[in-house]
């Protein structure tokens, strides 16, 4: 068995990665989509983690701190924004959520 | 040998977390699942060495996120579930489609990177052992190089607590 180089790490990402992508892209529910977007920063953290471990430098995890922290101001303002939504149109639904299209 | 067994199981259970948060009819159970797979991530950063984040990932994530995240989904109370109709102008196909072509060009990027770079390939020694433990070298990195942008983080968390705060207030 070959040992786990940080390519195995690159490619689990990228698999992480389109798994959100899809999900941004087919589903219908804000808070899925939402969910999806966390998937997606997760990728990017794991990317970040596994060449700290390669380069033997702990920036990378430096910086994954920062993509948590944004993560979780992601998530505070785009749950306000659907609950305020959701008061004024009564659905989550975002084919239903054109107020902004010209 | 060991690495290699906890690296699949994880990258398994991962990804088919994921792919079950996506495919989730019900809400609740899609953020369930979100829950599993930080949690599987952060076993994964133990994996990596990076212990301190494992625990951020924990606290902050699985703790703090989902909570947030299963109290909107209560107080938004979906009697009548979004994908319940169809919609026709809407190509789910399309994106699936364009999402695997992404998959493809990473996957491609990757490979094409492995086989450049020799010296990057092989595992150079993780962190010496002598330096200092995990803890410390983050601490250390963040609260001198990147004290400046650690401060302008916390200022980007109090704007979004008062912006999430002003957009929740019933008489918006």
């Amino acid at each position: 068995m070959t040992p786990i180089t940080p390519v195995h790490y690159i490619v689990l990402s990228a698999a992480l990665f389109t798994i959100g992508v899809i999900g941004v892209l087919v589903r219908r529910n804000v808070i899925v989509i939402l969910m999806s977007i966390e998937l997606i920063l997760n990728a990017v953290n794991i990317n970040l983690i596994a060449f700290s471990r390669q380069l033997g430098d702990p920036v990378g995890q430096v910086f994954a701190i920062f993509i948590i922290c944004v993560a979780a101001a992601e998530a505070a303002v785009g749950l306000g924004i659907i609950l305020a939504f959701y008061r004024n149109k009564e659905t989550v639904n975002i084919d239903e959520m054109s107020l902004m299209r010209w | 040998m060991g690495e290699a067994i906890a690296f699949y199981t994880l990258a398994a259970l991962i990804l088919g977390f994921a792919v079950l948060v996506i495919t989730a009819r019900n809400t609740v159970h899609s953020v369930l699942f979100l829950v599993a797979n930080f949690l599987f991530v952060a076993a994964l950063y133990v994996l990596l060495g990076a212990q301190f984040l494992a625990v951020i990932q924990v606290i902050v994530y699985a703790g703090g996120i989902v909570v947030l995240y299963l109290f909107v989904v209560m107080l938004v109370n979906l009697k009548r579930p979004p994908e319940a109709h169809r919609d026709r102008r809407r190509k789910a196909g399309l994106g699936l489609a364009f999402s695997l072509v992404i998959l493809a060009e990473v996957v491609a990027i990757a490979v094409f990177g492995l086989v450049q770079p020799a010296h990057l390939a092989a595992p150079k020694a993780p962190l010496p052992p002598e330096a200092a433990d995990n803890v410390q070298q983050v601490g250390w990195a963040l609260y001198t190089q990147y004290l400046v942008p650690f401060e302008v983080a916390s200022m980007l968390l109090l704007v979004a607590m008062v912006g999430a705060i002003v957009l929740a207030r019933r008489e918006l």
